[in-house]
């Protein structure tokens, strides 16, 4: 019937708008707070470096350290106080930390100190 | 290689009787297994394929002591999965070097994670050699996760800070150095003040006739800082050293052997006795590098090591394993 079908339409129309007004108000356009799971970013370790060697991240995320090398690395906050600091990874081991304030995170491997990398947080 | 005829002294600019161009041919030659021997101020080198065939007292110098380094127990990626093997190998070496040696030094990275096991597993290993006594100074592996405390309980009794001492036989200064705690990022191997201080005053009142051995894990000069090879305030610490004739300073770290001479310095790295790292530059990162089966064993090796008394530089000789 007609009648039931505009007001669908409708309906469906007052959604989108919604949802369209809903995004364009929320700071990033990618992450809609009302379905954002927490994301996580992956830094890969191999070679003696950290890939990628400065991660950008949004407040909230969990980045994940996945050792690939052959050789166990560290990954250690150089702040002082230090913000994190892992225990020794062998390959495929992994460390991860949730980055809660907005920042910029130098780090390095302790082990082998010419190893730095940074996760800037906004 | 057949026995050189005897090298004449040519150049003696030190007046100390010692032929350093010679001395630095013979030494040029250490990598394929001869053994040099200052005797009477003549340098005198013998292959090590002979040396059954030589008179031992020809050979034997005063002191004679063995390096061992980098065992990484631990270990077990395709460069070599398994390492107590060829610790084992090393320790038999030894065991059938003509001159025993009275003590071994360890020049860090016992373990390849700090775990108790593995320490274990190497003091176990190392009850086998003739040499009773070992002496060891850290490398970074053995200081994972707890900044040096366990190696300290096992390893750290008469010691000082993070783990530095000395200590004299035959007239020989030994001075076992750490740097490989509180590493700055992007930085290199350090001593740090405390330790300096100490090589200071640990010094200050030897004759400067003393021949001094200083054993530390990463060397203590700049091999190759891109890949961390070299340590930050090793100037400081040379310079204390600067009145002695002889200094040999001898390092790990880098799993290969490289040796330079600097004055009266003469800087010596030793093998692996677990896997080799590729030379500087010539690969992406210093891991482990790997080389065909039957290869591996001639790129890990021990460090014998003579003094003859009276005479100043000492006789550094690297030894493959096959």
């Amino acid at each position: 019937m007609m009648k039931g079908r505009s007001v669908w339409i409708a309906g469906l129309a007052a959604a989108m708008i919604a949802m369209v007004l809903l995004s364009a108000g929320s700071p990033n356009g990618a992450a809609n707070a009302q379905q954002a799971a927490p994301a996580t970013v992956e830094v890969k370790i191999d070679n003696f470096s950290f890939g990628p060697a400065t991660a950008t991240v949004a407040v909230g995320t969990t980045v994940t350290w996945t050792n690939r090398d052959d050789i166990p690395h560290t990954v250690v906050s150089t702040d002082d106080p230090k913000a994190f600091k892992s225990k020794v990874l062998d390959t495929d081991e992994k460390f991860s930390y949730t980055f809660a304030k907005p920042g910029t995170y130098p780090y390095f491997c302790s082990v082998h100190p010419k190893m730095t990398g940074t996760v800037v947080v906004k | 290689m057949s026995e050189k005829p005897k090298n004449e002294i040519l150049h003696d600019h030190n007046g100390d009787g010692i032929d350093r161009r010679g001395f630095l041919e013979c030494m040029a030659w250490a990598g394929t297994g001869v053994l040099c021997v200052m005797q009477g101020g003549v340098l005198k080198s013998f292959s090590m394929s002979r040396i059954g065939k030589v008179d031992a007292k020809k050979m034997a110098g005063e002191l004679s002591f063995v390096q061992i380094s980098d065992s990484h127990m631990g270990f077990n990626k395709p460069a070599n999965p398994d390492v107590a093997g060829t610790l084992k190998a090393a320790v038999d070496k030894i065991n059938g070097l003509v001159t025993p040696p009275e003590f071994m030094l360890h020049s860090g990275d016992i373990s390849h994670l700090s775990k108790p096991e593995e320490f274990d597993n190497v003091d176990q290993i190392l009850r086998g050699a003739s040499a009773k006594q070992v002496f060891y100074v850290p490398g970074e592996h053995d200081v994972l996760n707890d900044d040096g405390k366990q190696y300290l309980e096992r390893y750290g009794k008469g010691s000082k800070g993070a783990g530095w001492y000395s200590f004299d036989n035959k007239g020989v200064h030994f001075m076992g150095l750490v740097n490989v705690l509180n590493l700055k990022a992007g930085g290199l191997g350090t001593l740090g003040h405390e330790q300096l201080e100490w090589m200071e005053d640990d010094v200050k009142h030897l004759k400067s006739s003393t021949p001094i051995v200083v054993f530390a894990h990463i060397p203590l000069w700049s091999v190759y800082p891109e890949w961390g090879w070299g340590t930050e305030d090793s100037a400081q610490a040379l310079a204390y050293l600067k009145k002695f004739g002889s200094v040999t300073v001898l390092n790990g770290h880098i799993h290969q052997t490289m040796q330079k001479v600097e004055g009266n310095v003469t800087f010596h790295t030793a093998m692996s006795t677990a896997f080799p790292q590729p030379a500087p530059g010539k690969a992406d990162s210093p891991g482990p590098m790997k080389v065909p089966a039957e290869q591996l064993k001639s790129v890990l090796g021990i460090t014998e090591v003579n003094h003859v008394q009276g005479q100043h530089a000492l006789a550094v000789v690297d030894a493959p394993l096959g």
